[in-house]
């Protein structure tokens, strides 16, 4: 119940945040021994990203010992060799394709079900499925990745279809869980006033629901982003031909090339990390919201 | 009037029930109108088809000597006892809830921490946090190589200039020590989440109490310990469960950090159960995994009961 209350405050704050420069924490002084310290904890963060950085942007012979010395000047010939050497594109559509797949999948199947689920809650058919699912909320991959991966290859899915299949299927359980919980609370007069007007079923979950599902959808699309992209254990598993791997498992793949050459290899770290942390430093705010609400509820 | 009036399809309850056997039938089968059953049986189907199958077929070759393709017959429970007596597979249960445990309390003993931080009234605090929650959204097999390099190759030389003996040789080379540096980028990646969850407490916490509380005299550790800790032990559980289970899965910052070595001493249960592709044990692994599941089950069913008791919500 006192989680209920407390999503309010989280999600509206940042709005308010952005439209004027925040002015000094209300009524207190700024707590400067504070700042320091954490300025100095944040280092353990901001140390491995510049010396991630640091690496991709020098040539061998401007490397120190400890590789932590300032690039200068700029050697960007790194980014074309790994760019180059471990087939970069193709991984990068790779991962995109699971992950658009992944998190479409993800919210719409799952949006579907708890529905169906919730607004039928009387009937125990519904009910029981309900509890199937959730039975198989603490099924980790590594359990059934065995029979699994000779399953995806028997019917010819053991290519990235597969993978984002296999997302969908894995957080199918958590997803209605959150959606239920979400739905429960939206009104069921709407959807008969929709329907009073003549709308269909599916009408009505496409132009009531859908858009009232909103805020829940965006946390479930993160979570299914986070995971598709950063995924390794499953891609690496799943996928039989090694030409159409995922960014990370690329990096896996090609790992015993780079000794020869570690600039390079931190060119081809970096082009893996980039697309995520900017797009996380453009949505940060939906991001941080929607994993509150998501761990929250 | 209405309501009665309008096909089922559009109450969404009960179907015109037909009289006789046959109505009866399709009452318990097709209890509601048939757009709510294409939302949901298809997605029933694939989740059977695709989780539980693969599930139960499993737990089935466990009981056998299969090896992944050709013949096989059953062999009882020998899996299972062989499995209790594997020393490799003892060691990665071993490795693996060892650093499960010491990840879990590092990660919500820093989160806590640096989500009070940044929740005080501290300069650039949008600045700060955007610098905390970075790690979340890269991938941990990557972050494992950056590290790999900076604990095995940098680490060593800047100690050994500063005369810090702990940290002059890699200790990800060293079996006694190398699950430290796994605890270490295990919680590089995690913490992030876990600061998030916590913050997300400490807004919900109304800050009048805080005044009430300075007003009768209460110093800051006493406020800690007496308000802000029991409001936020609902986030703490969250946390915990959320980290624990990630981490009981461990796998790819052991496959880049160490993979997996040096010898087996980082080999976690994910990739020891993942050996049976090579070596043939496919059976074996799955009489491990299958072990696996329960255990992982416990430790659910233990947190479910203790968020129950503290009547929390999850």
């Amino acid at each position: 119940m006192a989680t209920e209350v407390s999503t309010t405050p989280v999600v509206a704050a940042p709005r308010v945040r952005t439209r004027r420069p925040r002015p000094v924490p209300e009524g207190g002084r700024v707590n400067w021994g504070l700042t320091i310290i954490i300025a100095i904890v944040s280092l353990i963060v901001i140390i491995p990203l510049y010396f991630a950085i640091a690496m991709a942007l020098k040539s061998p012979a401007q490397t120190s010992s400890t590789g932590f010395n300032f690039p200068w000047p700029i050697h960007w010939g790194n980014f074309r060799a790994a760019w180059d050497l471990t087939n970069t594109p193709l991984a990068f559509s790779m991962s995109l394709l699971i992950t658009v797949i992944a998190v479409a999948g993800e919210i719409f199947v799952s949006a579907l079900a708890a529905w169906a689920i919730v607004r039928n809650w009387h009937h125990w058919q519904f009910k029981a499925t309900f509890v199937y699912l959730l039975a198989a909320l603490f099924i980790p991959f590594p359990v059934v990745a065995l029979p699994q991966v000779k399953l995806m290859a028997s019917i010819g899915l053991a290519n990235p279809f597969g993978v984002a299949i296999l997302h969908i299927m894995f957080a199918l359980a958590f997803n209605v869980l959150l959606f239920s919980a979400f739905i429960r609370s939206i009104p069921v007069e709407l959807e008969e006033a929709a329907r009073i007007d003549g709308c269909s079923t599916w009408q009505t979950f496409r132009k009531v629901l859908l858009p009232l599902l909103a805020p829940i959808s965006a946390t479930i699309g993160i979570f299914a982003f986070l995971q598709s992209w950063n995924d390794f254990m499953m891609p690496q598993l799943i996928t039989a031909n090694p030409k159409y791997q995922t960014l990370p498992v690329v990096q896996y793949l090609f790992q015993d090339q780079f000794t020869t050459n570690l600039n390079v290899a931190f060119a081809s770290y970096l082009m893996a990390l980039l697309p995520t942390l900017v797009a996380f430093l453009i949505a940060q705010r939906w991001v941080v919201s929607g994993i509150m609400r998501g761990s929250i509820k | 009037m209405t309501a009665t009036a309008l096909p089922s399809e559009r109450t969404g309850t009960a179907a015109r029930s037909r009289p006789g056997a046959l109505g009866k039938v399709k009452k318990i089968f097709f209890p509601v109108a048939p757009t709510y059953l294409f939302m949901i049986i298809p997605a029933i189907v694939l989740f059977t088809f695709f989780i539980i199958y693969p599930a139960i077929q499993g737990m089935f070759w466990s009981f056998t000597n299969y090896v992944g393709y050709g013949t096989w017959h059953f062999v009882g429970l020998a899996n299972y006892k062989a499995a209790f007596a594997d020393p490799t597979i003892r060691d990665s249960y071993g490795f693996t809830l060892l650093f499960a445990v010491v990840a879990c309390i590092l990660t919500n003993a820093v989160a806590m921490a640096v989500a009070l931080a940044l929740n005080a009234k501290i300069k650039w605090r949008a600045g700060f946090r955007t610098v905390f929650f970075m790690p979340l959204v890269l991938s941990g097999l990557v972050v494992s190589y950056i590290f790999s390099f900076i604990i095995g190759n940098s680490v060593p030389i800047i100690a050994t200039a500063i005369h810090f003996a702990p940290l002059e040789s890699d200790i990800l080379a060293n079996q006694h020590t190398a699950w430290l540096g796994i605890v270490f980028v295990a919680s590089w990646v995690a913490i992030p989440g876990a600061i998030i969850i916590f913050l997300a407490g400490l807004v919900s916490i109304q800050p009048e109490v805080y005044e009430a509380a300075s007003i009768d005299g209460a110093s800051t550790w006493k406020q800690f310990q007496r308000m802000t800790f029991p409001l936020l032990f609902p986030f703490f559980v969250i946390n915990t469960i959320l980290t624990f289970k990630n981490f009981l899965n461990v796998y790819d910052i052991c496959v880049g950090l160490t993979n997996g070595g040096p010898g087996t001493a980082t080999t976690s249960v994910a990739q020891t159960i993942f050996s049976g592709f090579f070596t043939g044990d496919y059976a074996y692994q799955m009489a491990n995994a299958v072990i696996f599941f329960f255990i992982t089950l416990l430790f659910a069913i233990f947190q479910l009961g203790v968020i129950r008791r503290r009547g929390g919500s999850l």
